[in-house]
């Protein structure tokens, strides 16, 4: 079960709404795509101050196997990059949720996490993906 | 036949070469770091079995093979090419010597069919009447056992004929053994760079063998481990750093091809020995963790001189690694090149293979 306290995206991201006040989200990779990936050795990330776009490439993450692109699941700001995953990027595949955050992004417009799925939906979606 | 096994163990299934393989259990780096450290077991009952026998075997052999088989002892094993006319690799094999005109080849998994009816061309014309190949592939199991810990685990566990231990076979060798109730072909081989055996069981055999050596001990991994342990040894692999396009002379293979000798492709490679290749097959490695994949371009001074055939984060030297082609001046260790990976440009230096060596 995916926490309920975020919003999830197709592309297995997650946006976790951490103040209303100043629209401030974390935003990562669910446990389901960190089990998809496999162990976890490096991420290609923007930098704090570029901006992303909702679905649009923001960075790459490979594992041993394989390279994968990385989708911001909202639009704006970017305030800080995890700086632990440079050196562990294995927290992603030990704390999706929590410790492997990827970044945090400071929202263009609150709304937009409404049109994301929540943690129901997205169970039900990868449990039928 | 282990199918339920692996699905049992959590192991992610992936088709290949038409099998579904296990590709992973635990955790491609854990498996990885158990084998270089204590042991671990692998399914690799895709690959064929082919018993090539009747009394022109031997010859029959010695004109597919770059490997002399007549000059094989009973109870050897050989590692090998099966070449074109062009030189060009059709496979790479490890074959064992079971007895006079009795021969055990072992093919990649995807390259089975294309071997069988190579060698049947030679079969039903040149030798026709005194070869005989019989296909065992489906009726059998194979079972990788590696590790610097594999010859005391299997110790505790098998006898081979005459009540010898496993352990007293040389690397290279085989023996008929048994193993709990079951009859087991032993050869000591591998694919990752360690001590190891190669156990071939009837197929009914193969889940209580698996089970056995899981219990004592041997950790279960899957065919992406064994793609990292390979590359990290420098083995090639079928269909990226050797194809009938590539000969073993430019793939840095030329102690497996005989210099002299009626086989075929023999000519071209010798030719290619005397003039040397126009590329030759590198080792590279990448600082950080950001792996070149297949064919992404290989360039000195921004120019393209190559391409990767095989790439990946090393878990056990904790740097990238990959092995590619590049022309023939670029090969020496120590050049500096790059690697275009994904449009960003990475600074590759060029190594003495293998990557790793476990006598180091």
């Amino acid at each position: 079960m995916s926490p309920d306290d975020r919003k999830y995206t197709r592309e297995h991201e997650w946006a976790k709404l951490d103040d209303a006040d100043s629209r401030l989200v974390s935003v990562g990779i669910t446990a389901f795509a960190q089990d998809e990936l496999g162990d976890i050795v490096y991420f290609d990330l923007p930098n704090a101050g570029d901006n992303v776009s909702y679905m649009v490439k923001m960075g790459e993450v490979e594992s041993v196997k394989a390279v994968s692109d990385l989708f911001s699941p909202v639009t704006g700001r970017i305030e800080a990059v995890n700086d632990d995953l440079v050196d562990h990027p294995e927290l992603v595949n030990d704390d999706p949720f929590e410790a492997g955050w990827i970044m945090k992004v400071t929202l263009s417009d609150l709304a937009e996490l409404d049109t994301l799925m929540t943690a129901p939906e997205y169970d039900e979606y990868i449990g039928s993906d | 036949m282990l199918y339920q096994n692996h699905v049992d163990l959590g192991a992610r299934m992936v088709p290949f070469g038409g099998w579904d393989m296990p590709v992973q259990y635990s955790g491609i780096i854990n498996e990885v770091k158990a084998v270089r450290s204590a042991s671990g077991i692998f399914d690799v009952s895709h690959m064929g079995r082919l018993n090539i026998s009747g009394p022109q075997a031997g010859q029959f052999l010695d004109r597919m093979l770059t490997g002399s088989a007549t000059n094989l002892r009973t109870g050897r094993a050989r590692y090998c090419l099966i070449c074109n006319e062009d030189g060009g690799v059709i496979d790479d094999t490890i074959f064992y010597r079971l007895g006079d005109g009795e021969f055990l080849l072992i093919p990649n998994a995807g390259n089975r069919p294309a071997v069988v009816e190579w060698f049947s061309r030679w079969t039903e014309t040149e030798f026709a009447g005194g070869v005989q190949i019989d296909d065992r592939t489906r009726e059998t199991g194979l079972i990788a056992l590696q590790g610097p810990g594999a010859a005391k685990l299997l110790d505790s566990l098998c006898r081979i004929s005459g009540g010898e231990l496993p352990s007293s076979l040389r690397f290279f060798a085989w023996g008929q053994g048994t193993l709990g109730n079951h009859e087991v072909f032993v050869g000591r081989t591998g694919y990752t760079g360690e001590d190891g055996f190669e156990l071939s069981m009837h197929g009914e055999a193969a889940t209580s063998i698996w089970n056995s050596l899981m219990e004592a001990g041997a950790l279960p991994c899957g065919l992406g481990a064994r793609d990292v342990l390979r590359l990290e040894a420098a083995l090639p692999l079928h269909g990226h750093e050797i194809d009938p396009e590539t000969s073993p002379i430019e793939a840095g293979l030329e102690r497996f091809v005989r210099r002299e000798g009626n086989y075929i492709g023999q000519p071209m490679l010798a030719s290619q020995r005397e003039n040397g290749a126009d590329r030759k097959l590198v080792g590279l490695t990448l600082p950080g963790r950001s792996a070149p994949r297949a064919g992404y371009p290989i360039l000195a001074q921004g120019l393209e001189i190559g391409h990767i055939t095989s790439g990946s984060f090393s878990p056990t030297l904790d740097t990238s690694i990959a092995l590619g082609y590049v022309l023939a001046g670029h090969s020496e260790p120590g050049t500096s090149l790059e690697v275009d990976i994904r449009g960003r440009t990475a600074a590759a230096e060029v190594v003495t293979l293998p990557f790793y060596d476990r006598g180091q």
